[in-house]
């Protein structure tokens, strides 16, 4: 049928399964039905046990993150009628343990995301009376693009030294951390530097550039990392030849 | 009965996955990437193969012709066009990588990634333009 195409979905189920099987369905295939209306059709009307984090449908969320016929994928940005006739095979993220179905455990992701205080961070609080932090066009640019990131965590799921070393703590929250160090309100930079230079932290990543491919929304992970790894081997050379400072 | 009812907190058997041995198949990036951290081993071969060349040089022409001989083996001829390939793979996907991690800034104003990118190959092909010149032309 060219109106329905064949959708493969992992099912786990931990009280019944060690290992995951696919069930098939076939979901209508208009040309504006995304992945993640395909798996609310499978909800709906075919098997409500079907398990699966979703929340916006707009991309903003960064919730609905799956594998997609091998790919990272926001399941609410990925349309049907690009993989006809199918089938289309969805998956959970990968290097993530998998709780149930499609739903898999995101504890390490927003535990390293603390790590790296993804806020702005200052010495002391200026009062209220003293008005806002003004900031030009051209600031805002140094951090902006890092700031789109949704926490997806699509990088974590195409990064193989993530997959490797779960120690690595990874794409987004290095380049979230970068979001902050880049913005000139901010005075958090040393602080980050302690989580960031670490063998886990930027020195772990060995630029697969796969974090960036995926991205949703364009933020360059892999870019951030790299740009960091050069700040980090200035600021060593600084300490070792002017150990009191510049 | 106590005031706060106790809870054991349900911890569902996870589905853990091992990445494979072969991850670096499953991919063309990944493959690529598996490339070029292999070619630091054919730069590291060329470092060698120069530090060799200038031993051969300081000991006098006998062992600079028997340097020249060992170079000219089909199985050395082979190596060496390998590792040339590799470090060309080698300093290409450096080059490409370079915008994204040096960011430059002239005054206030960014220097886009495509200036600098330009630069590192305008670098190369100043710096290989003088040692043709050096070897052929001097």
């Amino acid at each position: 049928m060219r109106d329905h195409i064949k959708l493969q979905v992992a099912r786990y189920l931990p009280e019944k399964q060690s290992e995951p099987s696919f069930d098939e369905h076939e979901v209508p295939c208009p040309k504006d039905w995304v992945v993640l209306d395909g798996l609310n059709y499978i909800k709906d009307r075919i098997d409500g046990t079907l398990s699966y984090r979703w929340s916006c449908r707009m991309g903003i969320c960064g919730s609905c993150g799956m594998t997609v016929n091998g790919e990272p994928k926001l399941t609410c940005a990925t349309f049907l009628a690009d993989y006809a006739p199918g089938p289309l095979r969805i998956e959970p993220l990968r290097n993530f343990p998998v709780i149930r179905d499609l739903i898999v455990d995101i504890g390490d992701f927003m535990r390293k995301l603390v790590a790296v205080k993804p806020f702005i961070v200052r010495r002391y609080e200026k009062p209220l009376s003293e008005g806002e932090f003004l900031q030009t066009p051209q600031e805002l640019d140094e951090y902006k693009q890092f700031s789109m990131c949704i926490n997806c965590m699509l990088c974590y799921a195409a990064c193989p030294i993530y997959g490797l070393d779960p120690k690595f703590i990874g794409p987004a929250a290095i380049a979230l951390a970068q979001r902050y160090n880049l913005d000139n309100r901010d005075e958090g930079s040393a602080q980050r530097m302690e989580v960031l230079s670490e063998h886990a932290g930027v020195w772990g990543c060995t630029f697969v550039g796969e974090c960036t491919k995926v991205c949703p929304k364009h933020v360059d992970p892999a870019g951030a990392i790299q740009r960091y790894k050069l700040t980090a081997a200035i600021d060593s050379m600084k300490a070792f030849f002017m150990p009191r400072g510049a | 009965m106590p005031e706060m009812p106790l809870y054991t907190d349900y911890h569902p058997r996870w589905l853990r996955r091992r990445v494979s041995t072969y991850w670096w198949l499953g991919k063309r990036s990944y493959f690529a990437f598996v490339l070029r951290e292999g070619s630091c081993m054919f730069v590291a071969w060329f470092v060698v193969y120069l530090l060799m060349l200038m031993r051969a040089v300081l000991q006098g022409e006998a062992r600079y012709q028997q340097f020249l001989a060992l170079s000219s083996r089909p199985w050395m001829l082979a190596l060496n066009i390998v590792s040339f390939l590799f470090l060309v793979y080698h300093a290409v996907t450096f080059f490409d990588a370079a915008p994204r991690a040096l960011v430059v800034h002239v005054g206030k104003t960014r220097v886009p990634g495509s200036f600098i990118g330009a630069g590192h190959y305008a670098a190369w092909l100043a710096v290989s333009a003088f040692m043709f010149w050096l070897v052929l032309g001097a």
